[in-house]
């Protein structure tokens, strides 16, 4: 039960698909409307039922080689042909070819009048005619409910619609049968209780004056089919389904890592910038630089040779290229070379469907290796929340399927937690760098600082974005003493002050140096003096030494003169005299 | 079907005597309704045109590419054509009266409200 087989399981003969070439409502319906069964498509005035049917029948003669018939019982003939012509379709030549048959069935409440029993043969006729003359095998009714408008025997039109239906399908056509939208019901008149196979319903909604075209199948018997609302288009290539979400995640994951095109940003990335195909959000508030960076961006794709598109939705290029000028980096030289492509909007001026799908061509047309977006947050003035966050996302999703690096900036607004992602796309994108304005002492300086970074390591720490004529600069900022991160001239005074403190710190040194030397010279000065002082007193004790020896040999000699006077004097007590004495 | 003798007629307000009428029956196959058109439409035309008027009949089975000219839906389909302007009158024709007045043979009552005198 839990393994879901990718591959078409084996079972009995499946509903046979009719593909429209209609795109995006193929994927949603799983590969087109019933085969050989008519399909209700059913809108108020103006939704694009009637160029839904004309487009199935042009793409089926043009893809399929499916002939088709429209039968009209409103628009005349030649004014469809003018209404589809600006969408590239040449009805008159498919006509010309028999490959096309337009009939168109007006009834004139006004030159009519019933009376008695009738059936609709004449329609059946002019139809089954119609198919027979160019071998149709798609077929469009729009609107047979003018029927009800025409005719007053609206049991007698219900019995024929019901007839009418299984006639078609036992011809084997696929219709597309258009109905108005009723007050409470899909359709005015019920037609929805006749065709029962596949049930389409176009809408178009008002939103702060924006208006969004949106299809919803809104039953397919015996097939799966998406059941959201999806917005869809209108432009000069016709129809446009949006799947709201790809329909899977299999998109591959570059390795390769390119560049930021600010050294000191790579420098924060453990992988030396942001991953090829991946998606970066740079989010900050007015004037954090955020379009400085993305200028930086477009510079180094352009550097390595890639072709890089820049949707700008609140500058025009011009402007764009003189400011990236004042900070040193050359756009100009870029589009000049055909590697740089700006495409500017104005957020106001279309659906956000309509903002998607432009881009897209473009990006297909130039099939880039990089894109910006400045600022997908104008995309919120275009529609509402919601509308803004799935349009990005499937952006992001398209963007990633075609490995296109994508650098989306977005204006937070002042007071905002940066935290909040603004549009709700944070948790898309694979990297998300923040810019901050610090304001202290009277200044206002920049912040940057990498919230994520998806399968890479990143600084934690938050820089100082400088912004000079040599671009962005990224500074390590200094931590103040309570905490707060120091930038702008806080920091260089803080620097300045880190100087002085380490100047004052080497003279401080200094003099306790040359003190100390005073002191040792004292010191010695007065170890010398000790010692002179000894060297007197050692002296002084050897001359007394000396002195009394001298005295004492001058005593004995003087004895042994008298000892020798007295021997010769013939006196031998003196000697015992003398020893007395001393 | 051409029966173009001028006869006289009373009751006939906006056609002049002389007023040629040319009627197109549209019908797919001999089904019964179609027959009951023609004939209804036969019948009509003696009593009120008599001698003054056309009818032509066109199966839409054999010439179905003819549905398109007039405007076809509806089986059977009257057409007017002359005289101008076309007027369609749609059915089996079995209420006479609505016919008429279909045809400006007869004025519309207001309301409605006239009851059959036929």
């Amino acid at each position: 039960m839990s393994r879901r087989p990718k591959a078409a399981p084996p079972l009995p003969p499946r509903l046979e698909k009719c593909p429209t070439g209609i795109r995006g409502l193929d994927v949603i319906t799983g590969g087109g409307l019933p085969r050989g069964r008519p399909t209700l498509v059913c809108g108020g005035a103006g939704s694009g039922k009637t160029l839904i049917g004309m487009e199935f029948l042009v793409r089926g003669i043009q893809q399929h080689d499916e002939h088709g018939v429209f039968m009209s019982f409103e628009e005349r003939a030649t004014d469809l042909a003018e209404n589809v012509a600006s969408l590239g379709y040449d009805l008159n030549t498919l006509i010309a070819d028999k490959k096309l048959v337009i009939d168109q069935v007006t009834i004139d409440r006004g030159e009519i009048m019933e009376t008695g029993e009738y059936d609709l043969d004449g329609l059946f006729i002019r139809l089954s005619a119609a198919i027979d003359e160019v071998g149709a095998r798609r077929v469009v009714l729009d609107t047979i409910e003018t029927l009800f408008a025409a005719l007053t025997s609206t049991h007698i039109i219900r019995s024929e619609l019901r007839r009418l239906f299984g006639w078609l399908k036992e011809k084997g056509v696929t219709a597309i049968v258009t109905g108005e939208r009723g007050d409470g019901t899909l359709t005015r008149h019920g037609l929805e209780e006749y065709v029962s196979d596949c049930v389409i319903a176009l809408d178009q909604r008002v939103i702060d004056q924006i208006a969004t075209r949106r299809l919803r199948v809104v039953k397919y018997r015996g097939s799966a089919h998406g059941t959201n609302e999806y917005p869809f288009l209108i432009d000069e290539q016709g129809i446009t389904v949006l799947p709201i979400t790809a329909i899977d995640l299999n998109y591959p994951a570059s390795r390769d890592v390119v560049s930021t095109g600010i050294a000191k940003l790579d420098g924060m990335f453990a992988g030396k910038g942001y991953f090829r195909g991946g998606s970066l959000l740079v989010s900050g508030t007015a004037g954090t630089g955020k379009s400085s960076i993305s200028a930086h961006f477009a510079d180094a794709a352009c550097r390595r040779g890639e072709q890089c598109i820049y949707f700008a939705f609140e500058e025009s290029p011009d402007q764009i290229v003189r400011n990236m000028r004042s900070i040193g980096i050359d756009l100009e030289n870029w589009a000049e070379k055909d590697l740089l492509h700006f495409a500017a909007f104005r957020p106001s001026t279309f659906g956000l469907e309509v903002h998607l799908s432009t881009m897209l061509k473009r990006i297909d047309e130039l099939k880039p290796q990089a894109v910006i977006v400045d600022p997908v947050s104008s995309f919120m003035a275009a529609g509402t929340d919601l509308d803004a966050s799935s349009m990005l996302m499937r952006m992001i999703d398209l963007l990633k399927t075609r490995q296109i690096t994508a650098l989306l900036t977005s204006l937070t607004s002042a007071g905002h937690p940066v935290e909040q992602s603004e549009v709700g796309i944070s948790s898309l994108t694979d990297t998300w760098v923040v810019l901050r304005n610090l304001e202290q002492a009277g200044e206002r300086t920049r912040a940057l600082s990498i919230v994520k970074s998806r399968g890479m390591k990143h600084s934690n720490q938050a820089r100082e974005l400088v912004l000079s004529n040599q671009g962005v600069d990224l500074v390590e900022v200094f931590i103040g003493p309570d905490g707060s991160i120091l930038t702008g001239s806080a920091r260089v005074a803080q620097e300045a002050a880190d100087r002085a403190a380490a100047v004052a710190q080497t003279s401080d040194i200094a003099r306790k140096q040359a003190t100390m030397l005073r002191r040792r010279k004292a010191v010695e000065a007065r170890i010398a003096e000790m010692q002179a002082d000894l060297a007197a007193e050692a002296e002084e004790v050897d001359v007394t030494i000396e002195m009394q020896a001298q005295a004492a040999s001058g005593r004995s000699s003087a004895r042994i003169a008298q000892a020798q006077e007295r021997e010769q004097a013939g006196d031998p007590q003196t000697g015992h005299h003398d020893g007395d004495r001393r | 079907m051409n029966a173009a003798s001028p006869q006289d007629l009373c009751n006939v307000p906006q056609a002049g005597p002389q007023t040629e009428w040319e009627l197109r029956l549209y019908v797919a196959g001999q089904s019964a309704r179609s027959v009951t058109a023609f004939a209804n439409l036969k019948k009509l035309c003696e009593a009120h045109l008599a001698g003054r008027y056309r009818i032509e009949v066109i199966d839409l089975l054999e010439n179905p590419q003819l549905s398109r000219g007039d405007q076809i839906v509806a089986i059977p389909t009257l057409v007017r054509i002359l005289p101008m302007p076309i007027r369609k009158i749609i059915g089996d024709l079995s209420n006479t009266e609505r016919t008429l007045v279909g045809l400006q043979l007869r004025p519309a009552v207001p309301m409605d409200a006239r009851p059959c005198d036929e």
